[in-house]
């Protein structure tokens, strides 16, 4: 009787417990979060409740509660995926997965892989747990230990734990097993050194028969191939062994398991285990838990292939072994197929395919060009992209006519970055296979216009260039040139600055009607008038424009109708107020040369004989100087423009002037300054600049200004050394021609003193490369300067 | 600065850099990150990458290029499941890998939905962790996966029998 009444008084004890804790507040599950969160209509609403659970949620880990924390935790983890902070719960993480309950350790775990990463050093105290854990008796213990070590591992815990881990790969549980090895791969990736340590126990696990401790075993073995050579040509050349033997289920044991080429040594113990692995994957029967869509297991396939591929490299004898089983494996020509199929992933994969191939074997991939063009059209950027380098790829002497087509009008619908790609490469693609020059003209200028702003910068260069180049179609190149230049806008900036310059230099051929094939004959006041708006226009880039002045003053040169020079002298005389520094001297110093220096002006603006290669020009290197000696060896780039003082004698004149050069910034005749109307700076602040020390003329305005307004030049030759400015140096050459006169000798001579100086300083700050402009005037320097000096000296 | 070291994405890690799961309004229902990016970088990633694949018209192809690495996207109904890999990795096997994992949350919640994932992400993590270890497949058969997860979820139970009855004083 008394133990009956015991034992309803205990549980009526234990049902009251159980009642206060029903009444007392407990942490909401998991569950109704969400669907708080959920209920929430606004941004605002949410972010209410969230702060409010996390508050609680706060206040319950600093109270150490131990019953609730796996709930909390979760409902943290989820307020931290929709992206609010949730580092306070790191800790209690680490709480949890050092718990022995499994719930606990599987929460535990999953917050530490989603809140801790290997920058934190708090990382490192689950070092702790993470081997209690992997030492425990339930695999599955073991399992999510193993599992966040794999995600989360740094350097530091890798090296604490990778002793564990090698004793794990050896452990009899198949589940423990394939997850250490995948471990062992994550640490060898963190760690390469500690590598040794785990290779003994790789060749165990090629003869597995379990496919997931197979697949980790040659992720394995295939991160130490890459990670180290050594490790490869080990694995190559690993001596004859009892165990070779590999069975699959209902694999057909090969008695022949190793290959020995004759008289060399034993090769490769892997490959053959490899090939058979994968003999037995095709071959066996259909398994279903391995099957997809009719394949055994292709991602083991996918994965011994690439360790084959690995081990195959340059290496006859292991190719040989793989070859036989290779070809059954891999799919046949059928690429041509999957073009056509409407499936966009199967069309991305014919295309990457096929531009693989293409460096192997052209001919395979010709025959599907028709599909790779239309291919071009398609909405979806990435197979347009595909597509496009294909194209390339593919084109030759034969095709170029219609692949260009195609590919011009790809680059009129296709959006800036392609067009600037496109472009480029069209005009490279057109310069080698172009079939003939009128091909060449239109095709260029047909890209020029489809890519209208988005073209690349050397593109103009380069396109001007192949012009000068073919002199005997020049009249047919001007009638293009003047045609397109007539339609084109401000949208086709590129267009314009070549047909402006193409216009400019062979003007004249315009006029006497020996322009194009039709014998177009273009009045001078029209050619003229085309320059008017392009000048004036605000929509127009300054690069434009100083084109345009360039070619204008070239015109000058070439046509011979008074009122079409006087049109062209007032239009470069406005431009002696212009804003922009660069095209104000330029508008002042042209004007110089109707008045002042009328007589050079024919020699000056004369035709431009054929560029030379470009190559050999660019033998200067970004920011260093050469020593001087060398730079007079190089060729010349570009033939100088450079006008000599009036008092030099003809012949060293005619010398600097091959020609005129069309490229943007150099370019201008100096004038003397003292001739000029000055910008609105007094000597004054000028000399002010001089005395910055600080400060450092990075502009090109302070430097055109200064010399401009005749401040001392030497003190700008100071200034110039000091800042290591290439444009004060430019500035200077440019000055100091124009002064060149016997009276002024000695300051000559000081000049070309400065400025072997700076020629030899080893670095020039704030340059990029070097561009014909510079190249040009050391050119100058040295093959017109210091012959004067020397002989006037 | 993580400027200039974030440029490059994780070096040499495994096959897989980061798994995202999002609906069709950008909410994000599952991330799991193989490499170690610093926490604003995630965010900045993920808010991108959505926004960059829900632009995807219906038809297009699976892959895109994006920064450096390769994205391999699949949308299953509601969601989208998107992973990005290395531009030299196997785009096609990481589309299986996808359609292994959506068949075993299938497998495992019995017709799988939107939901089932929103209300057990916890689970989906479990399920992801049986199927890639480190970025890398740990485990090709459906069978074996789903038979761990049910054991797990069995010690899971057990853990919590076993709680009610220390609670109750009967153990």
């Amino acid at each position: 009787m008394n133990a009956a009444l015991d034992t309803v008084s205990g549980i009526r004890q234990v049902f009251n417990e159980a009642v206060e804790r029903v009444k007392s507040p407990t942490p909401i599950r998991l569950r109704d979060l969400i669907r708080q969160i959920r209920a929430a209509r606004t941004a605002a609403e949410e972010r209410q409740v969230v702060n409010k659970e996390c508050a609680l949620i706060r206040s319950t880990f600093r109270d150490e509660d131990s019953v609730w924390r796996c709930r909390n935790v979760a409902k943290l983890l989820y307020i931290h995926m929709l992206g609010y902070p949730a580092h306070f719960g790191q800790l209690e993480c680490m709480k949890l997965s050092a718990s022995p309950r499994f719930t606990d350790k599987r929460i535990g775990y999953l917050g530490a892989m989603m809140l801790l990463d290997e920058r934190q050093d708090v990382h490192l105290l689950l070092t702790h747990s993470l081997k209690t854990d992997l030492n425990s008796s339930t695999q599955f213990v073991v399992g999510l230990a193993l599992c966040a070590l794999g995600t989360i591992a740094s350097p530091e815990m890798s090296r604490d734990l990778a002793g564990e881990i090698e004793r794990l790969i050896k452990s009899s549980n198949a589940y423990i097993r394939k997850k250490a090895a995948l471990c062992a791969f994550r640490i060898i990736t963190k760690v390469p050194d500690l590598m040794e340590i785990f290779l003994p126990a790789t060749r165990q696990l090629l003869t597995e028969k379990n496919h997931g401790v197979l697949i980790a075993g040659v992720i394995l073995i295939t991160r130490m191939c890459e990670i180290s050579q050594d490790t490869l040509q080990h694995f190559k050349k690993q001596s004859r062994s009892r165990d070779g033997g590999v069975s699959l289920g209902r694999s057909i044991p090969d008695p022949e398991d190793k290959v020995t080429s004759p008289g060399g040594p034993y090769v490769v113990n892997l490959v053959p285990n490899l090939v058979r692995i994968l003999k037995n994957l095709i071959m066996a029967g259909y398994s279903p838990e391995h099957d997809v869509s009719g394949v055994s297991d292709p991602f083991l396939q996918v994965k011994i292939l690439r360790l084959l591929r690995l081990l195959g490299r340059n290496d006859d004898d292991a190719s040989e072994a793989m070859n036989d089983m290779l070809a059954q494996v891999l799919a046949v020509n059928i690429l041509g197929r999957f073009l056509l199929n409407t499936d966009k992933n199967i069309r991305y994969v014919a295309l990457n395919t096929l531009l693989k191939t293409v460096q192997a074997d052209i001919g395979a991939v010709q025959r599907h060009r028709g599909t790779i063009v239309e291919c071009l059209k398609d909405p979806d950027v990435t197979i347009q992209k595909r597509a496009m380098e294909l194209c390339f790829a593919l084109l030759n002497g034969n095709n170029i006519r219609s692949i260009m087509k195609e590919l011009i009008a790809f680059i009129e619908v296709s959006d800036s970055e392609f067009q600037a790609v496109c472009s480029s490469k069209c005009v490279i693609a057109a310069e080698k296979f172009a079939p003939n020059v009128r091909w060449h003209v239109e095709t260029l200028l047909q890209v020029l216009r489809a890519a209208g702003n988005n073209v690349r910068d050397d593109v103009v260069a380069s396109t001007i260039q192949l012009l000068t180049e073919v002199v005997q179609q020049h009249s047919y190149v001007v009638g293009e040139m003047w045609s397109a230049l007539r339609s084109a806008t401000a949208q086709h900036q590129p267009l314009l600055q070549v047909t402006v310059w193409g216009v400019g230099e062979y003007g004249d051929m315009l006029v006497t009607g020996q322009a194009s094939d039709s014998q177009v004959k273009v009045s001078e006041e029209e050619i003229v008038a085309q320059f008017e708006p392009i000048l004036g226009s605000s929509q127009m880039s300054i690069v434009t424009k100083e084109f345009a002045l360039m070619s204008l003053m070239k015109l000058s040169a070439r046509l011979t109708d008074q009122s079409a020079l006087k049109t062209i002298q007032h239009l470069v005389n406005g431009f002696g107020c212009h804003l922009n520094v660069e095209l104000q001297q330029r508008g002042v110093e042209f004007s110089q040369l109707f008045t002042r220096h009328d007589a050079l002006r024919p020699a000056l603006l004369e035709r431009m004989p054929p560029m030379e290669a470009r190559a050999s020009g660019r033998g200067l290197t970004n920011g260093t100087a050469a020593p001087a000696a060398s730079v007079a060896a190089t060729p010349a780039p570009v033939a100088a423009a450079a006008p000599a003082a009036a008092q030099s004698n003809s012949s060293a004149l005619l010398d600097l002037l091959g020609g005129m050069d069309s490229d943007v910034s150099d370019v201008v005749a100096p004038v003397a300054p003292t001739a000029a109307a000055p910008p609105a700076a007094s000597n004054m602040d000028l000399l002010d600049l001089l005395g910055k020390k600080s400060g450092v003329w990075r502009i090109k305005d302070d430097w055109l200004r200064v010399v401009f307004a005749g401040v001392c030049i030497e003190k700008v030759a100071q200034v110039a050394i000091r800042d290591k400015s290439w444009y004060g140096f430019v500035c200077i050459v440019r000055y100091f021609l124009w002064f060149l006169h016997p009276s002024n000798l000695k300051l000559v001579s000081s000049i070309r003193m400065y400025m072997t100086c700076m020629l030899t300083q080893s670095h020039w700050g704030g340059v990029s490369a070097l561009t014909p402009f510079k190249c040009r005037s050391v050119w100058v320097f040295h093959k017109f300067l210091c012959p004067l000096c020397a002989a006037r000296s | 600065m993580y400027i200039a070291q974030t440029v490059r994405f994780c070096t040499q890690e495994g096959e897989m850099h980061f798994m995202l799961l999002f609906s069709r309004q950008g909410k994000l229902r599952l991330q799991k990150w193989y490499c170690a990016y610093p926490e604003k970088q995630k965010k900045k990633t993920t808010r991108e990458l959505i926004a960059t694949v829900l632009s995807r018209k219906a038809k297009m192809c699976s892959f895109l290029e994006w920064k450096d690495l390769k994205i391999v996207y699949k949308r299953y109904a509601s969601l989208y499941f998107c992973c990005a890999i290395d531009s030299d990795d196997n785009e096609l096997l990481t589309l299986e890998i996808i359609h292994r994992y959506v068949e075993l949350l299938d497998k495992y919640f019995g017709s799988v939905c939107e939901l089932d994932i929103i209300f057990n992400f916890e689970k989906a993590f479990f399920m992801l962790d049986e199927l890639l270890l480190g970025g890398e497949i740990q485990e090709t058969s459906k069978k074996n996966v789903l038979k761990a997860i049910t054991a797990q979820d069995l010690l899971q139970e057990e853990d919590a029998a076993d709680n009610i009855m220390n609670d109750l004083g009967i153990i």
